[in-house]
């Protein structure tokens, strides 16, 4: 089987401390026929022709300080932001999220979850409101995404909330598989039950849920396939 | 120079960790304890002009030892 993302040439960055990279190569070599290119964490410039960018999950430099608080200030992440300055296409997954935040990617911060516990089992993911590429692939049902974290309780104040439902920028909330939100849907305690959220200009996505960990039916889910591919379609 | 830079959650931001540490010690009997708030110190020394040093010091807590998102901080020559 051939993929019409087959040429697409995205870019897997590792950080001493990444562990979903792995799912992340095996996921887009086996959905789409796509080999991703790996950037260690100190290169200063990315390989050629890159059309999307991939931050994995994880625990990057042990989480120090802070979850992704370190991998934000590594000599990669100046790239990172530069390209995604020029409107480049950025898929930050759990650690990738934190990391996103970190950078000031994405607005907000992931906190320590409410329950205190590191959870690890299947989230299902409502679509919210808003126009990003995203929104407009994914929308009308929703996803079973497995969890696993111990930090991702996604906080912003007030304002900043008012900003993303005004700009249509949540992307996945917790909810039930109807997609009904309620206080027993919301594993981490996070705002308003954010699970993931999307830039201003729609190319930046970070999530906490694991897209590559449910891409086969195998496995007990392949809902992810279709986010990684609306990640894909982002980058043209 | 020693500075020290003390940085907590903002107050509306729910302290898990306090949170666990209250009830526990809640649990052995003291209940006159109304409340756990966890902190983080860093302790920095740092080189060069005092001034420098300062704004240096006030540079480093606000960008990267606290997260302006969730946390304040304060700083303190030590």
């Amino acid at each position: 089987m051939t993929s019409k993302f087959g040429a697409t040439r995205i870019g897997l960055v590792q950080f001493p401390g990444s562990n979903c990279d792995a799912d992340c190569i095996d996921a887009f070599k086996r959905l789409f026929q796509i080999d991703l290119k790996l950037i260690w964490h100190e290169e200063t410039s990315l390989p050629s022709a890159l059309s999307g960018l991939i931050l994995p999950g994880g625990f990057s430099y042990g989480d120090y300080l802070r979850s992704g608080a370190l991998a934000s200030i590594s000599p990669v992440m100046q790239v990172v932001k530069a390209f995604a300055a020029k409107g480049g296409s950025v898929l930050g997954v759990c650690n990738g999220f934190q990391i996103l935040t970190e950078s000031h990617l994405l607005p907000g911060a992931l906190l320590k979850n409410d329950s205190r516990k590191f959870i690890c089992e299947y989230a299902h993911l409502a679509v919210a409101p808003g126009e990003s590429l995203y929104h407009r692939k994914l929308k009308d049902r929703t996803y079973k995404v497995p969890i696993a974290h111990g930090e991702g309780r996604y906080y912003v104040g007030a304002e900043g909330l008012k900003k993303l439902q005004a700009n249509g920028q949540i992307l996945f909330q917790y909810g039930d598989e109807a997609g009904v939100l309620s206080a027993d849907t919301n594993p981490n305690g996070a705002v308003a039950h954010i699970a993931g959220i999307v830039s201003a200009n729609g190319r930046v996505m970070g999530m906490m849920p694991h897209p590559e960990r449910a891409s086969s039916e195998f496995l007990g889910s392949a809902d992810g396939t279709s986010i990684l591919e609306a990640f894909l379609e982002t980058v043209g | 120079m020693n500075y020290e830079v003390i940085v907590e959650l903002k107050p509306e931001v729910l302290d898990t960790q306090g949170r666990a540490i209250k009830e526990a010690l809640q649990r052995l009997g003291h209940h006159d304890l109304k409340s756990v708030k966890v902190t983080k110190r860093f302790v920095l020394e740092i080189d060069g002009k005092e001034a420098d040093a300062e704004k240096l010091v006030k540079k480093l807590a606000e960008e990267h030892l606290a997260n302006s998102v969730a946390e304040t901080f304060q700083t303190k020559r030590l």
